[in-house]
């Protein structure tokens, strides 16, 4: 991919810290998500990169720092108000609701809506299923029955329902076959050209680094390097 | 992704299940069906069909008790069932609407009796409200922790405090207030004495409308039953609402609920508050009925009965959860000749139905969708290969 022209900052996190009890799990964390372009934070096992996501979406309480989405500090606003505000995060792994319908699902992705029989909702709706035409196969089904990659899929998909400005994905490919993996990225490099600005934590650092347009590494709690991805990451300090 | 459509995935001409049957009548039907559902349940203990009759206790004091642990399962049922709250203190709301009518209807005062009811009802959402409020934000196991000793406090607290008559509990509570013509009841409905297969209208023995007197148990049944209705009326309204959907997502996964937003503490609250609501409401109603009680009726056993009204009958179906309600207190009293193996029948049964059915005797519909794309999901499995993708 060629470097692209990227808006101003859209998400812009500040010397974050998170406790969970006396231990801290992430310290001093910045990093920046330029508007329409696709961020993320890569990194090994335990390196905090859920944590942190987990923390912008409003589920960990921030114990220094801010973050800030376009232009307001959302450091103590609850998850669930994020969402109104154009701020969603699709959970990692298994995160849909088992027991709904796909169809369900979707539709609790629009929950925060008040547009649910109009023309919008279906075309959202039909947007996602053109996105996953799996989905689409699959609308009746309990989601709590379908494949890992396929609950990856509508985990995104719901959280496309609710018309987020920046779509926050934690761990898209975890547990993956690399064909999917393949394919879930090429759909979220589709859905950042639709318009979502993406911020994407990944344990896959070759293939985020290939979609990604600015990369930051975290190691044991913070950022170790920064850095624009076309040409591979260069370390700024 | 998947290579071949083989013969063994073409679709069965599927069953239909006796509920989509139900969904397709017109709305007048319907209508009619209720209503002669609800008639029949009204008469049931005038009917007092012979199988069904309890030949060792009054039939009409039998149905009021059923009744009123139906009401109790309705309101567990919106909190363990709708909102997935383990609630094992659900005993200590009961007690407490109890003794509201208790204390201010009698020990302490002789408010009017409906004004008992809402006092009662008042009191027990209030405790339920701040019960909840700390409580709710902590997981699952030490809500159940926490609501298993509030139960045990409300008991301690009735039987150690002077003021609550401890042990000697609390009598003359009164009953509701006779609705008359004249000191005349507006009606009274003759009951059936069978013989065998053939019945004959037993006029000495009635049932008046609408006078609540000591012995008989039917008046009682009928406002418990038109209680039953209202709530049951409010359930299923609550249900269809975004209320219930949030109640759901929050149940099926906290974290991705809030991360769709649902104020998840916030509707955990409501149901908390709403099943203390329903308990209280109940206990005031046994209360009355009961005319005296005392801290050893509101035990922890009686909170697990009412769960396993819930678990019996399929948590999350407030059909279930009336099922499971009636199983609980009838059958007891149906089979009292073996009295002395109630409780290892009982248990056997439990044994019996966790092992067989662990959903429960009506499970809701999502829990049995689940089981049929499951099944489904373990056909398709071999033949097509994006299944497991």
């Amino acid at each position: 991919m060629s470097e692209r022209a990227l808006g101003e900052d859209q998400l812009v996190v500040e010397g974050l810290s998170v406790n969970y009890g006396r231990i801290e799990a992430i310290r001093d964390v910045s990093f920046r998500v330029p508007a329409g372009g696709i961020a993320t934070l890569i990194g090994a096992n335990g390196a905090g990169k859920t944590t942190t996501l987990k923390t912008v979406s409003g589920l960990r309480t921030v114990r220094a720092g801010r973050i800030v989405f376009e232009g307001e500090d959302i450091s103590r606003v609850p998850s669930h108000q994020l969402v109104k505000r154009g701020l969603c995060q699709a959970p990692e792994g298994r995160g849909t609701f088992p027991g709904m319908t796909v169809e369900e699902n979707l539709d609790m992705g629009a929950y925060t809506r008040s547009d649910r029989k109009s023309a919008a909702y279906r075309a959202d709706m039909d947007r996602v299923f053109t996105l996953f035409p799996r989905l689409a196969e699959r609308r009746a089904q309990a989601a709590g029955t379908m494949s890992g990659g396929e609950q990856q899929m509508l985990a995104i998909g719901r959280a496309l329902m609710s018309r987020p400005r920046v779509l926050l994905l934690d761990e898209p490919s975890m547990g993956l076959a690399p064909k999917l993996i393949q394919q879930i990225f090429s759909i979220i490099v589709e859905i950042n050209r639709q318009g979502t600005t993406v911020l994407l934590v990944e344990q896959n650092a070759a293939q985020a680094l290939r979609t990604a347009d600015v990369a930051y590494v975290l190691e044991t709690g913070s950022v170790a390097r920064a850095g624009r991805c076309a040409h591979g990451v260069d370390p700024r300090g | 992704m998947s290579t071949s459509t083989t013969s063994t995935t073409s679709p069965k001409p599927e069953r239909r299940t006796l509920g989509e049957r139900w969904a397709d009548l017109p709305k007048p039907v319907k209508i009619v069906v209720w209503l002669a559902v609800a008639l029949f349940f009204y008469a049931l203990p005038l009917l007092n069909p012979p199988l069904l009759s309890t030949p060792e206790s009054d039939f009409g004091s039998v149905m009021f008790t059923v009744a009123s642990y139906a009401l109790v399962a309705l309101g567990l049922n919106i909190v363990l069932g709708y909102a997935g709250l383990l609630d094992l203190g659900y005993v200590g709301f009961y007690a407490i609407g109890a003794y509201t009518v208790g204390v201010f209807g009698s020990l302490h005062g002789s408010l009017p009796f409906w004004l008992l009811i809402v006092l009662a009802v008042c009191i027990s959402t209030a405790s339920g409200l701040l019960l909840g409020a700390p409580t709710l934000r902590v997981r699952g196991d030490y809500l159940a922790i926490v609501t298993l000793g509030f139960g045990e406090i409300i008991r301690l607290v009735a039987l150690n405090s002077e003021w609550l008559n401890q042990s000697r509990g609390i009598q003359d509570i009164p009953r509701p207030p006779d609705i008359t013509i004249g000191g005349e009841p507006v009606f009274e409905v003759p009951r059936l004495l069978w013989d065998g297969l053939t019945a004959t209208v037993d006029l000495g023995n009635t049932s008046a409308f609408l006078e609540f007197g000591l012995l008989d148990g039917v008046p009682y049944y009928w406002l418990a039953l038109s209680v039953i209705i209202l709530v049951l009326l409010g359930d299923v309204l609550l249900q269809d609402s975004r209320v219930g959907r949030a109640w759901e997502a929050t149940r099926e996964d906290e974290e991705a609920a809030e991360l769709n937003g649902v104020p998840t503490f916030r509707y955990k609250l409501l149901a908390f508050a709403m099943g203390a609501f329903i308990g209280g409401l109940s206990g005031a109603l046994f209360a009355a009925r009961q005319g005296a009680i005392n801290p050893e009726t509101f035990t922890v056993q009686l909170s697990m009965l009412f769960l396993a009204a819930v678990v019996v009958g399929g948590q999350g179906n407030r059909w279930g959860a009336l099922v499971g309600a009636a199983v609980v207190a009838y059958l007891p009293e149906r089979f009292r000749e073996f009295a002395d193996f109630r409780v290892v029948v009982f248990g056997l049964l439990l044994l019996l139905l966790a092992n067989f059915r662990p959903q429960g005797l009506l499970p809701p519909r999502r829990a049995r969708r689940a089981q049929r794309a499951g099944k489904r999901l373990a056909e398709l499995e071999g033949t097509e290969e994006g299944a497991r993708a």
